[in-house]
Formats: structure tokens, sequence, C-alpha cells
């Protein structure tokens, strides 16, 4: 079991020697499967990249001397990310992790040239022969922590800090507020965008701006646990945001929505080493445990625990959806009938907000 | 005045704060006739010192002390580099920076994840009770006030002392300073290392008080921005102040229109605005009376070889 880590730089510089010589992908020469992943931040940014690699980690406790993982951090998205995913492929990786959004048409060009290696690309939507994509239902976890703040929000006012407007994070804002909006009708969501996945002090400037507008519920699609770190300094409650971020707010953090892409890698990993790897377009959940949440906080009250534990249930034995109607946008029109749910085709594309945000 | 609105100024303070520190500390070393572009690789040694040292040792006076003097560490790399050995000071800078990015990471893989107390408010008794100043003057930890001192400081010793006028004199025409006897290149040392003071002193206020934490990469740019602020403020110190204070009240003042839904703009459009701001106070300062005293350093950039 070895742990190779390269900065973007180091291994474009080490590998340029190695990439010469190999000119074929070694699939079918060593019986240790090489895995490559690459990752948009750093592996310490205690949010998305740290989830993903875990599933790395766990990959490597699982199948011991039988892989090799080799992963490379800070990739900018854009023609950076195709050098390295080149390099990968070049080097004798048979399967290879790209894990954001914007590494999605530089995977499917490198993919094109190396037609016996398998990519697997996290959110994006574009298949290939050898390119399966992958995402998780956070929106999910969202209904869940929106029915707790339903409960336990006296001002019925959230405050949500979001990164980009993709429907990504549009989604997660409307499941959000819907479920809160099933326990408290009038509760209303205020959004404020900081154009960015990662800023720890502007997440903070955000979220005192929040609060001070009234907000007592703080919630996040950004990465860093500043927002949190406020909400317990300025005695409001909040939910962490990719990983347990309880460290930092003890008092205020009263869940946090946990990614897990350990069993997905493993399994990936297994049909590769089976050779039954097919390209597929998955889009996993709580049923499947990629979207997964940390302990209680001290400070929920047991209604919202119950309450959670309800939408918890029901959405694990499918029974109830997020994006259950009716459903109102934000000037009070129908968007969906009552009695339906939103496909997930809807979904993808969503670039509406339900009534009740603020943004 | 509302409660909401005097807690708004209050954030506002302490976003622009480590712009100022880091940004006085660069004008000095701009005003000696240096470049020096690793801002931001300074305040993140600064940053990630700063955390390490109060999570260890449990005392955030020695965490701010540490900082500082990691971030004169790294200036001192960079004078002898540049000063000693004439490497291109643009080159060099933006190496530093990219060195003080990984060695952050490398030094604070350890403390990902670990959460420290902020520094404590100095609530002045009698007067940090008083509606509305007391919140907004006197009851901020004390890098805040430090930092206006330091204002005060910068602007006294350029302006009125003689060290200042030497430093000027290096700055503004080395090869005069030099023919009269003052050595050069032990100015700009000094210079330089007062740069990485204050940009350490700038981190440590990041990790200790800003957001108590320590995360890669976590000063996200605002290097880059305490490097524009020195020549939007022209090199005076209290143009700094200003700046800083400006670019800080506009990047909350988005956040808050977004937040009440001032105006129906997309928010790519209100994450733009500080930088609008500044650049459109800078155009126009630029024209009418003040053009004159807009001058950049002589010498700025430009390595110094005493004729032998």
């Amino acid at each position: 079991m070895s742990d190779f880590n390269f900065t973007r730089r180091t291994f474009l510089a080490t590998s340029s020697a190695a990439a010469l010589t190999m000119g074929a992908p070694m699939a079918f020469a060593a019986e240790q499967i090489k895995i490559g992943f690459v990752y948009v931040g750093p592996v310490g940014d205690h949010g998305w990249t740290h989830g993903h690699d875990l599933g790395r980690k766990a990959v490597e406790k699982k199948f011991g001397d039988k892989v090799k993982t080799t992963f490379v951090e800070n990739v900018a998205e854009g023609p950076d990310a195709e050098r390295v995913i080149r390099q990968l492929a070049s080097s004798g990786h048979q399967l290879i992790f790209t894990t954001s959004f914007g590494f999605m048409n530089p995977t499917l060009k490198v993919a094109k040239q190396f037609p016996n290696v398998k990519f697997e690309h996290a959110t994006g939507y574009k298949t290939a022969p050898n390119v399966s994509v992958y995402n998780a239902r956070f929106h999910q976890g969202r209904a869940v922590i929106g029915t707790i703040a339903g409960h336990m929000s006296k001002s019925g006012v959230a405050g949500y800090i979001a990164s980009f407007p993709i429907p990504e994070v549009v989604m997660g804002i409307n499941a959000f507020t819907l479920a809160a909006q099933k326990v408290n009708p009038t509760f209303k969501t205020k959004v404020v965008w900081v154009n960015s996945w990662y800023d720890p002090g502007k997440e903070s400037d955000a979220t005192k701006t929040l609060i001070d507008q009234g907000a007592d519920m703080i919630t996040q699609h950004t990465d860093s646990p500043a927002p949190l770190q406020v909400a317990e300094s300025r005695g409001v409650f909040g939910f962490g945001q990719a990983s347990d971020m309880k460290a930092y707010a003890p008092r205020a953090q009263l869940t946090s929505i946990l990614d897990d892409w350990s069993d997905y890698y493993i399994q990936r990993t297994q049909d590769v080493m089976d050779g039954t790897w097919k390209s597929q377009n998955v889009w996993y959940g709580m049923k499947e445990g990629m979207v997964k949440f940390a302990p209680d906080g001290d400070s929920i009250t047991d209604a919202a625990r119950d309450a959670a534990e309800k939408v918890r249930k029901g959405i694990l034995d499918g029974s109830m959806h997020a994006f259950t109607g009716p459903i109102k946008n934000q000037k009070g029109e129908e968007m969906l009938p009552a009695g339906q749910s939103l496909t997930d085709e809807q979904l993808a594309i969503m670039d509406w907000y339900v009534q009740g945000v603020q943004s | 005045m509302n409660e909401s609105f005097v807690l708004g100024l209050v954030t506002i303070i302490s976003a622009a704060t480590p712009l100022l520190l880091a940004a006085l500390g660069e004008l000095v070393v701009e005003r000696s006739g240096v470049l020096n572009l690793g801002v931001e690789g300074m305040m993140l040694a600064g940053a990630v010192t700063g955390f390490a040292v109060t999570v260890t040792t449990g005392s955030a006076t020695l965490g701010i002390v540490c900082a500082m003097a990691a971030g004169m560490a790294m200036a001192f790399t960079f004078g002898v580099l540049t000063l000693s050995l004439m490497a291109n000071q643009v080159a060099t800078g933006l190496a530093l920076t990219i060195f003080g990015i990984g060695l952050s990471s490398l030094v604070g893989a350890g403390f990902v994840g670990i959460a420290v107390d902020p520094l404590p408010k100095l609530n002045i008794p009698g007067v940090s009770t008083m509606p509305v100043i007391g919140p907004l003057l006197f009851s901020h930890d004390f890098l805040i006030y430090a930092s206006v001192a330091l204002t005060a400081g910068v602007a006294w010793f350029l302006k009125r002392s003689r060290g200042g006028m030497i430093l000027r004199a290096v700055g503004e025409s080395d090869e005069s300073a030099h023919s009269i006897g003052y050595d050069v290149i032990r100015v700009r040392y000094m210079a330089v290392l007062f740069g990485g003071l204050t940009s350490g002193l700038a981190g440590a206020f990041l990790s200790l008080s800003y957001t108590p934490l320590w995360i890669e990469n976590m000063t996200a740019g605002r290097g880059w921005i305490a490097l524009a602020l020195v020549v939007f403020a022209t090199w005076r110190p209290w143009w700094v102040l200003f700046g800083a204070y400006l670019f800080g009240g506009v990047t909350i003042l988005q956040l808050r229109a977004q937040a009440e839904g001032w105006f129906d703009v997309p928010s790519q459009v209100m994450s733009m605005l500080p930088y609008i701001a500044t650049i459109l106070v800078l155009t126009i300062i630029s024209a009418g009376p003040w053009r004159a005293r807009l001058k950049a350093p002589a010498c700025l950039g430009k390595p110094f070889r005493p004729a032998s």
C-alpha cells in the first residue's frame, strides 16, 4: 500500500519523463491496479476534497497491496486539468476519478484518447463508453436539516450562505426551504451568494450579515467551517457541510450532511478488477449511503429530532420525496401540482426558487 | 441608528483590518524601492504559525509574536534573494507566495479541524457599554486598535522622522542616497522585514480573530488585495486605511444588500462591486488636482548595485 502525494506542479514536472516512455496504458500488464484521483481543492479543506480523499483511503484500506492510488490536489478547472488527467492516464492508471464539475470536458477529451482507461467524473452529466458520472442527492440531506430548522427557529428566518447559482445549489436551497415550511408555513430563507466555494473570511462576513438580518438558523453550501463558527459565537444554530464540523461549533451544530464516497469508490474498483466495469450515470442518495449525517448536536430538541428522523426514514423507504407538490415559485405561481414529485430531469436543470426564498 | 446597522459597521472594521495591516507593511517596503509580491505567502505563514503556536502553547500572545517572526523569516528569505543576490523582485515575490501556500499547508496539516477561542475583546470600562459608539469604537480585540495605531505610526515615521526621510530617499533615488553615505541595502532590508512583520500580523488576525481556525489557503487572495490597496492609496498610509475600509465596507454592503433583497441584480454583479468601487475612486483621484502627487517611488522594483 503506498500513498503518493503530488502537487500539480511537481507532478507535471516529475511525470513528464515517465510519460514519454509509457505510451500505452498497461491495463493488462500488472496485477496491481493503479487508481488516480484528481482534486479541485486541497485535501486539507475539511470539506469537499477531504471527503473524496477519505474515499480514496477507504479503497486503499479495503484492497491493500492490490491497488496503488495517486492523487493530485489543487488542480484548476481548465487546461491544467486536461494535462493532469492525461498524465495519469498515460502513466498506467486504469481507473481515474475526476472529482469536480469543471473537469467534465477535460475528462471526456482525455477518455477519447485512452479507450482502455476507465474514467469516473463526479457531478457531471456527460458520459462516454469509458466515462461514468456519479453524484450524490445532497438535497435529501437538505430536506432533513430543513425540518430541524423549521422546528427550532424562533424568528422563522434561516440564513443560507451559497456559492454559485447552479442547479445543485439551487435545489439545495429549495429542498431546505420546503422542508422547513412543512413545519412552519411562513418560514423564510435568506440567501447570500459569496461566489466562491471557499473563502472563510467572506463566508464569515456573510453569516454575520445574515444574523444581523434576523436569521437564527445558519446553513451553507460553501466548504469552510467559518459560518458555523460565527453561529457559535453569535448564539444561533447551524448545520455543518460535507464533514462533521462539531469541533468548530460544539453548541451550534445541530447536525451535518456528510458526503461518503467510500462505498462507491470501492465498488467501482472491484468492477475494474472483475472486468465488469460499465459506463453508467448514477445519482445516489441516503439509501445507497452516499449522503449521511453527523450525530445530532446536544442542543437539538426532541420534537426536532423526531421530525427529522421521520423525514430520514421516509426518504430511505421511498415514501417521501424532497420535492412533492404543491410547490409555488417566488411569484406564487404553481410550478408543481399537489400529489406529484419533481423528476430527476427537472431537478437537474432547476433554476427557480420556491416561495419563501429571498434572494 | 438601529442595532443591526451598528453590527454591520463592526463587521466592516474586522473585514478591513487584515487588508490594512498587510498593506501598511507593503507600503513601507515599496517606499524603500522594493516590490514584494509575496504578501499572500507571508500572510499564510503568519496565519499558520500564529494558529499552531496558540494551539500548542495556549498563549495567543506568543502566537501573535511567532506569527510576526514567521512573516519576517519569509521576508528575510526574499531580502537575501533580491537585495543581496539581486534576483528579480517580481519573480521572487511570486515564488514567495507559492512557497508560502505550500509551506503553510504542510505545517498546518495537523491543525485542520481544531478550533481556538477568538482573541478577547478589550472592553473599555465605562464606554464600551454605551449605545452605538460602545460596540463601534470601544470593544474590539487589540489587533484592531493596533492596526489604526500602526497607520498613524507609519504616517508619522514616513513624513516626520529622520529614518522615514532616509527610507524615502532610498526609494526615490538609491544612487543619490548611496553617494551621500546611506546604506541602501540595509535600509531596504529593514523595510522588507517590517513588511514581513505586518503581513505575519495580518495572517495572525485572520487565523486567531477574524475566523479563528486554520484551513489551507485561508487568506483567499487578501494578500493581492492588500498589494492593490497600496497602489490605490498612492503610497500614503491614511489612504491605505481609507481604501481598506472602503473595500471592506462595499464588500459587507453587497452581502447585506443580497440578504435584504435591495437590488434585483445577479449576485455576480454584486460581487464585483468592491472592485468597481475601488477602481472608480482610483480613477477619480487620478484625475484633477491630485494627479501630481500620484507618483510611485522612482526606484520601485529596481535592484540596487552599489557602484564600487
